[in-house]
């Protein structure tokens, strides 16, 4: 493996999203949705205004959940598949790069476009609100941007995944929104019904540990679990295993989401 | 029509250049469909070789296959004696240059800005982009988008890039597609240029009375196998096409023609318009314009029509 290829190509990917302004554009729908929800979450409740990071982290929870995956999979369903239907793949893979320095270098790429916009956006946020916030509450945001980084990287891996097994664009954008759908929407619906149908008798126990094969369930766990009064408020406390809460054993997953997908985009692509 | 002879299983490049590209026993098959099937090649170095035949005859594949794109069933494929699916392969990329059918560039970036891309890609000096770009007739469009190019633009871009890194090899697949009768010239100047400095130039076409006067030797490919090989010429000779006299002649003369011509083996005869026409095979050429001589004073021109590249493919790949 040679890492000058692999930077060309991700260099090329990164400065794309500059350009076209998308970095911006993810940027700025951060900022503008973790400040709405920072000064007028709790409007509901009869007040405006900054209340706890606790709680701000928690409704900014809901929404990154729904918003990164969607983000990342958009950003890369085409990566591969893009390439191929245009026609420019053949003329990519003649040069002198493997195609697992092709893959590893559109994904770190893209991966740095996410990153970079998630970091900017929610950053400024918390530049905003510095003067409000202490060193434990620094130090709590700062693990719910790190977080979201990694559930951004881990939906951005799947993609790359799709973008590798599809045979044309059009349908990568609908098994794109298939994943999406089914991790967001239907994955926490089929273990709650799963759970109801068998009166909680069966399975109970390894409930927890099915959660782990969600990235983001691994993400709201991660968000959740860092903080005492959330943890308490949803009652998840009694439910869940203390040594599943563990951040960095949480890390290690969310790094095999990364991972994995990546591995198995490359075996396919090689063959 | 001759009886056409199987391709041989060795066939030697016309001089006795060191080989780049060999070819041996290689197929291709997707299923049941045998899309390259037992194909073998020798490329000499400098030399300038034609890949013709129909569509889906198995030139691409033939052509991905040559640039390691795409596995091979069975076969071996040597570039520069490194094997096509070796480790080794990497660092023969660097001495290849690649033009791909109707090529695409990415739309967002400059005619500059590609050539910088592929260029570091290749590793190749990024000083070389602006007069890879000139030697193209691009200058004036190297800091305008892809976008607003032409297809004739795109594709002298395209060569542009198979050109950086200085390659030893040219692998042009259809590379006059969408150039004007002026550009398609500057190709093959180009071209000549890049043969004299020992380049060896494999490339594919449909347009045959384009390629026959500028290739060393061709390959006709016809349902996956080579179907002949050789310089025009031999191929020429191998399948004995008949060819044409076009005799300007006053109309009162045609009936000489004909006596004159009457003990010969002549398979057409054809009178209109001042002209006669006549087609026999090419062992009675010499006896034919021997015939002619009778006539010496009444025949006001004459011009032999040699078969052209495009009766041989039709022979063979038919």
């Amino acid at each position: 493996m040679e890492l000058t290829p692999i930077g060309i190509i991700a260099g090329k990917e990164f400065w794309d999203r500059i350009r076209n302004r998308w970095v911006l554009a993810v940027a700025l729908v951060f900022t503008v949705f973790a400040l709405a929800i920072a000064y007028f979450g709790g409007a509901q409740q009869g007040s405006v205004g900054f209340r706890s990071i606790e709680f701000t982290i928690a409704s900014l929870v809901s929404l990154v959940i729904y918003l990164i995956p969607l983000i990342a999979l958009i950003l890369g369903f085409d990566a591969i598949v893009g390439e191929r239907e245009r026609g420019s793949l053949d003329l990519l893979l003649s040069m002198p790069i493997t195609r697992f320095e092709l893959l590893l270098g559109k994904y770190l790429g893209l991966a740095g476009a996410l990153a970079f916009s998630t970091v900017a956006g929610f950053g400024l946020v918390a530049i905003v609100l510095a003067t409000q916030l202490d060193l434990a509450a620094l130090f709590h945001y700062f693990g719910f941007m790190l977080s979201s980084v990694l559930l951004g990287m881990a939906f951005l891996s799947l993609a790359v995944m799709i973008s590798v097994f599809a045979s044309d664009r059009t349908r990568a954008s609908g098994m794109a929104i298939g994943m999406w759908f089914f991790f967001v929407l239907v994955f926490d619906l089929l273990l709650l019904g799963a759970l109801v149908v068998t009166g909680g008798h069966y399975g109970g126990e390894i409930f927890p540990y099915l959660l782990l094969a969600n990235p983001a369930d691994v993400f709201r766990i991660l968000n959740i679990f860092s903080m005492e009064d959330v943890r308490t408020l949803y009652g998840l406390a009694t439910v869940f295993p203390r040594a599943l809460a563990d951040p960095w054993l949480l890390g290690l997953v969310m790094f095999a989401w990364i991972v994995a997908p990546l591995g198995i985009a490359n075996w396919r692509f090689r063959k | 029509m001759a009886s056409i002879s199987p391709a041989p299983a060795e066939v030697p490049p016309v001089s006795n250049a060191e080989t780049v590209v060999t070819v041996r026993g290689v197929t291709k098959y997707y299923g049941a469909v045998h899309a390259v099937d037992g194909v073998n090649l020798e490329i000499a170095r400098g030399e300038v070789f034609g890949l013709i035949g129909h569509n889906g005859a198995g030139k691409s594949t033939l052509f991905k296959m040559m640039l390691g794109l795409i596995p091979l069933t069975s076969g071996e494929i040597l570039i520069d004696n490194a094997s096509v699916s070796g480790s080794g392969f990497r660092a023969v990329r660097r001495k290849i240059g690649y033009l791909p059918e109707n090529v695409v560039f990415y739309e967002n970036l400059t005619g500059l800005e590609t050539l910088q891309f592929f260029s570091r890609l290749k590793g190749a000096s990024l000083r070389d982009c602006a007069p890879a770009l000139e030697r193209v007739g691009l200058t004036h469009a190297a800091r305008r988008r892809v976008r607003e190019y032409s297809k004739g633009m795109r594709q002298r871009l395209g060569f542009a890039q198979a050109l950086l890194g200085r390659p030893q090899i040219l692998f042009l697949d259809e590379p006059t597609t969408g150039l004007d009768p002026e550009a398609i010239r500057e190709f093959y100047v180009i071209l000549r240029g890049l043969k004299a400095e020992g380049v060896t130039v494999v490339l594919t076409s449909h347009i045959l009375a384009e390629i026959q006067e500028r290739v060393d030797r061709l390959a006709i490919m016809s349902e996956g196998r080579v179907q002949a090989i050789g310089s025009v010429q031999a191929l020429r000779e191998r399948m004995d096409l008949p060819l044409w006299f076009d005799i300007r002649i006053a109309a009162e003369h045609f009936d000489a023609v004909r006596s004159a011509l009457g003990h010969l083996p002549i398979s057409a005869i054809e009178a209109h318009d001042g002209h006669v026409a006549v087609q026999c095979r090419r062992e009675t050429k010499m006896a034919v314009l021997e015939a002619l001589a009778v006539l010496n004073g009444k025949v006001l021109d004459l011009h032999v029509r040699e078969p052209s590249l495009e009766d041989v493919f039709f022979g063979f790949s038919d």
